[in-house]
């Protein structure tokens, strides 16, 4: 006969791999001195039309290189590389998020070493990849004006765990009554002081700004590196 | 849905805890942060699923949900927040990012049986 049930104490963090993947890649990161910036949002908001014109404008004066998830084509792969810089792409398959080990999978053999800037597109979705560490330095949540301007309510846990909303396609905001002081308030109520930037990719409005903030907190991170690696030991 | 991988990991994790310690499994609990990003219901329905084929198959999930807890810049004090759409201070209203609780993805304890040594067919 069995004995009674026990409770056996653990306290064991369920995503533990994946943050300690995480966490390599971000000191990884840190040595290399490459800024890493992954962006999330729902399938549509204009992702990799965004993340070309980046490419594209920062390419003529940093190392920039770029990831990109996607559930089975590489069709986004494809468009990203007429910016010239060193694409990659992660085949998710059915999974719908990216994880910190396919990060480092797709990094492993990837010979683009001295990057500035590392950007990681995640797969389409606003509710699986805010769970996940990917040993990024700045996570962008993307909000096309053409999703309405209630999207930040309705999927409050990923725009409070990213640390940058972006508005997209700015340029359609006439076409489809975008409010944006309702987008604005809502961004806010759940990620209060959050930075907020609006562009379009296609006429390039608003990417000065959020450029020179890229470029800002780059020479940051750059400056931040160097006291942190001379750093005498104790 | 990333249920489903959550929930594998949950059972690997405690497959791997049942293997050292001997034991099985009858219940897994679970703390699961308001801000988390998992649903409970599509956790426990995925549970179900990974547990099939392993140790842990009619084991149970208890998940037990964290609130989310910030710190109120102008109270100077921890609040639990009301609305997952209102990051404020309950009290005085004040905005705030700042959170302590409420992304817990944390396996707590297991409910185990000691595995008898030798097994008695026919014994009631």
């Amino acid at each position: 006969m069995n004995a009674q049930p026990r409770i056996l104490e653990v306290r064991k963090n369920v995503l533990k791999q994946n943050d300690e993947i995480a966490r390599k890649l971000r000191e990884r990161f840190r040595a290399e001195g490459t800024f890493v910036v992954s962006l999330v949002s729902s399938p549509g908001a204009g992702k990799t039309a965004f993340l070309e014109k980046t490419l594209t404008l920062l390419k003529p004066r940093y190392r920039v290189a770029a990831l990109v998830g996607d559930l089975a084509t590489d069709n986004d792969a494809m468009r990203l590389a007429r910016s010239q810089a060193p694409v990659k792409q992660i085949t998710t398959g059915t999974l719908c998020h990216l994880e910190a080990a396919m990060v480092d999978h797709a990094l492993n053999g990837w010979n683009i070493g001295g990057l500035d800037f590392l950007f990681i597109e995640n797969v389409g979705n606003l509710v699986c990849p805010s769970s996940y560490d990917l040993g990024e330095n700045l996570r962008l949540v993307l909000l096309s004006v053409t999703e309405g301007e209630d999207k930040p309510l309705k999927y409050p846990t990923i725009f409070n765990s990213a640390d940058v909303a972006v508005i997209t396609k700015i340029d359609l905001s006439e076409a489809v009554d975008f409010d944006e002081s309702a987008a604005n308030a809502n961004i806010e109520a759940v990620r209060p002081c959050m930075q907020i930037y609006k562009v379009s990719a296609k006429t390039g409005d608003g990417m000065e700004d959020y450029l020179h903030f890229l470029v800002a907190r780059l020479t940051e991170f750059k400056s931040e590196s160097l006291m942190i690696l001379h750093q005498p030991s104790l | 849905m990333h249920e489903l991988s959550i929930a594998m990991s949950i059972v690997e994790m405690a497959q791997e805890e049942a293997d050292l310690r001997d034991v099985q499994i009858e219940a897994v609990h679970l703390e699961l942060g308001l801000l988390a990003g998992v649903v409970a219901d599509a956790l426990l329905f995925s549970y179900e699923v990974a547990c099939s084929g392993t140790r842990l198959e009619g084991s149970r999930l208890i998940i037990k949900e964290v609130p989310i807890e910030v710190f109120c810049p102008a109270c100077r004090t921890p609040k639990v927040l009301t609305s997952m759409q209102w990051f404020c201070c309950p009290d005085c209203g004040a905005p705030t990012s700042e959170v302590i609780h409420g992304k817990e993805m944390i396996v707590t304890a297991l409910e185990v049986r000691d595995e008898c040594p030798t097994t008695h067919i026919g014994s009631a």
